[in-house]
């Protein structure tokens, strides 16, 4: 079997996704339920600029985070496309 | 040019564009009325998909909200942008693979079953026109507060625009005149926010403002804030009443009800490839976050004006001469009513009742130290329009904040439309009643679907003006999408054994809990004692109960499906295929009635 980057593997290419998806997921159930609301008294204890930090992060923070994600994802899901020879 | 003039030249040079926009877009086919073509850039899309999304409610009532409610205000702005990554990574890539017109169709063609899709088009007209109703009576109140027109002229006007170009253009039209009327929106909403921003802060950047020292000290802006209103008897402004789990669960009702809305997933449909799907929710985000983040800023600005301007200010009566009487106050070392408040006040948007009969405005919360009554009542839903003439700003930015109000209103108006003319033509018509149907007659029936529901969503937002619509829609949009939709379109894509039981049971559950929760507790006469999941500190209210019952309805959908046969092969094969980018077939069960759309090269 060739090495090349070219034969088609949709199963590692589902499995890497998914692997992907359940990171990604994880980051953005901390920065919005975890630093924005579960955690954040603790949090407020820092501050970014004037505003304590847990506040900060569901009223501005997490937006940023969430945008962040989907970047990577896209890029990462482009670079899955190539490695597992999937048409994209 | 008095600011009469800067509205009515900002509001019909907006107008003529969305209509010069609708000629050149028309409709020709059935995919241009349904996905517009289907080969939408992703960044264009995003700005639809970010107009679309952007209501009324986010445009005008939105920074309001946070203003009163500060942290509590948070449940928005994460709720509403977070759903995103939902959408992104969980559906958007594979809705797009799978190659349909609209919810209902992969709903039906999945689950092999004309009850499933007749049930997804139930959800999807029921959420859409509800929705809509709020808009309407957003545009109603745009135009009559500034442009003198009566409320339901306003309507009526409003109706005629996004019926010429839904009508015609389809998604097509609705597509291109979304992205002009982003373009306007987001220019209005962030040009006042700098100005504020700069006078309190001197920081032109809403975003660091908000993080900033009040201008000329080292306080910060939020510190500030949090003095003047403990001071006058309110919850600090960083801090809520709500409980925990309440916040917690209005959070992720508003995020996958986000994932679950028709309107916002039906963009999805008009771009490319899955590819194209998962860079167009990247877009979308980005657009959106630019009015999000600068949304807490706004609010906060507006809360520190508000109190600035009329506590302790002396109230002027219609009878007396304001300009006369203005400046003996000021001679008397007083604070004069400002001319805004008087403005407003007609609207009956802003209440003041002098109690203790000072004649000066005492604006006081729940626990004010000096124990004064409260005397002030502004209606929440003001501010995004009034802050320009709070802080003094030019009379064309006011002009400005009217057309990026109405384009908000129009935008969603329009993509609700479309769902419900989709809906009505595609799933009920050709999907189930009339499979016989050409495609001429197809677009004629999406035509007069559409047509029906501009007149029936006016006169829905004519009769909704005197109720307090829009709240009450929002708990019911979000919770029966989360609820009832998501959990559905989910398993379909990640778990193949997912059948046509399962996804009936798991509709129907989500549905009725959801349904009969909200309406008891916000018609049905129940109270908040009463809430359920109380453990100390409140209940989960309905707003935040689409995020309960979305796992119950899951889980008994997962339950039916192990319980019953699995779904056919034939479907099987096609989850298998939607997963994978590029090899979607056709699958006899499921495409029978319509073949898939291939990607565009």
């Amino acid at each position: 079997m060739s090495t090349t980057t070219h034969t088609a593997d949709p199963a590692g290419y589902w499995k890497a996704t998914i692997r992907l998806t359940i990171s990604l997921l994880v980051i953005w159930f901390l920065v919005s339920y975890g630093a924005g609301i579960l955690f954040r008294d603790a949090l407020d204890n820092f501050s970014i600029g004037g505003a304590p930090l847990g506040f900060w992060f569901a009223q501005n923070g997490a937006i940023y985070v969430f945008l962040a994600l989907i970047v990577v994802y896209c890029r990462k899901m482009t670079k899955y496309e190539k490695k597992f020879g999937i048409k994209g | 040019m008095d600011q009469t003039f800067w509205t009515y030249f900002f509001v019909i040079a907006t107008f003529s564009l969305y209509i010069g926009i609708a000629i050149w877009a028309r409709a020709g086919s059935t995919r241009d009325f349904y996905v517009a073509g289907h080969d939408i850039h992703p960044a264009l899309n995003g700005m639809a998909t970010a107009a679309d999304w952007m209501s009324a409610a986010s445009f005008l009532s939105m920074a309001g909200l946070i203003a009163f409610l500060g942290y509590g205000g948070s449940v928005y702005l994460m709720g509403w942008t977070g759903g995103y990554v939902l959408l992104a990574l969980l559906l958007a890539p594979f809705l797009r693979e799978f190659g349909k017109f609209t919810v209902p169709d992969f709903v039906g063609d999945r689950y092999y079953s004309k009850v499933a899709r007749v049930i997804a088009v139930i959800c999807a007209l029921f959420v859409s026109f509800t929705y809509i109703a709020g808009q309407m009576k957003g545009v109603g109140v745009a135009f009559s507060s500034f442009l003198g027109v009566p409320f339901n002229v306003g309507i009526f006007i409003g109706s005629a625009i996004v019926f010429f170009y839904a009508v015609l253009g389809g998604m097509k039209g609705v597509t291109y005149t979304q992205v002009a009327q982003y373009v306007v929106l987001i220019f209005a909403y962030t040009v006042p926010a700098i100005f504020i921003s700069l006078t309190i802060t001197g920081n032109p950047i809403p975003q660091l403002g908000f993080i900033g020292n009040v201008a000329g000290t080292d306080v910060s802006m939020l510190e500030k804030l949090n003095t003047m209103v403990t001071d006058l008897g309110f919850t600090e402004y960083t801090q809520t009443t709500k409980s925990k789990i309440d916040v917690f669960c209005i959070t992720a009702a508003l995020m996958f009800g986000t994932a679950g809305l028709p309107h916002v997933i039906i963009r999805f449909f008009t771009v490319s490839s899955a590819q194209a799907a998962r860079k167009s929710a990247g877009w979308a985000l980005m657009f959106i976050a630019l009015l999000y983040t600068v949304a807490p800023t706004v609010g906060a600005f507006a809360r520190m004006n508000f109190i600035d301007t009329v506590n302790e200010a002396t109230y002027i009566t219609d009878g007396e001469n304001y300009e006369e009487r203005a400046a003996q106050i000021l001679a008397d070392g007083g604070k004069p009513v400002p001319t805004w408040y008087k403005d407003w006040e007609t609207t009956g948007l802003l209440k003041y009742d002098d109690l203790n009969g000072d004649g000066k405005m005492q604006y006081r919360g729940p626990d004010a130290p000096d124990g004064v009554a409260n005397e002030v009542v502004p209606d929440r839903d003001i501010f995004v329009l009034a802050n320009p003439q709070i802080a003094n700003l030019p009379a064309w930015v006011i002009g400005l904040v009217v057309a990026g109000g109405l384009a908000a209103a129009l935008s969603t108006a329009a993509g609700l439309l479309m769902v419900i003319s989709s809906a009505v033509s595609h799933d009920l018509l050709k999907r189930t009643f009339t499979p016989n149907m050409t495609e001429k007659q197809e677009m004629l029936a999406a035509r007069s679907a559409a047509a029906v529901a501009v007149v029936s969503s006016a006169l829905l937002g004519a009769f909704a003006s005197n109720l307090p619509f829009v709240a009450q829609v929002v708990a019911f949009a979000f919770g029966l999408a989360a609820a009832s939709l998501f959990p559905i379109i989910f398993l379909g894509i990640f778990w193949k054994r997912m059948n046509k039981e399962g996804a009936i049971a798991s509709m129907v559950v989500g549905l009725v809990t959801t349904f009969s929760y909200i309406y008891y507790f916000k018609f049905g006469g129940g109270t908040s004692d009463q809430w359920w999941f109380n453990f100390g500190d409140g209940g989960v209210s309905p707003e935040g109960i689409g995020f309960v019952f979305m796992w119950l309805s899951a889980a008994v959908g997962v339950i039916v499906a192990l319980v019953t046969k699995a779904p056919p092969q034939d479907i099987q094969d096609l989850v298998e295929d939607i997963r994978i980018p590029g090899t979607r077939t056709s699958h006899g069960i499921a495409d029978g009635g319509m073949a898939p759309l291939p990607a565009a090269e």
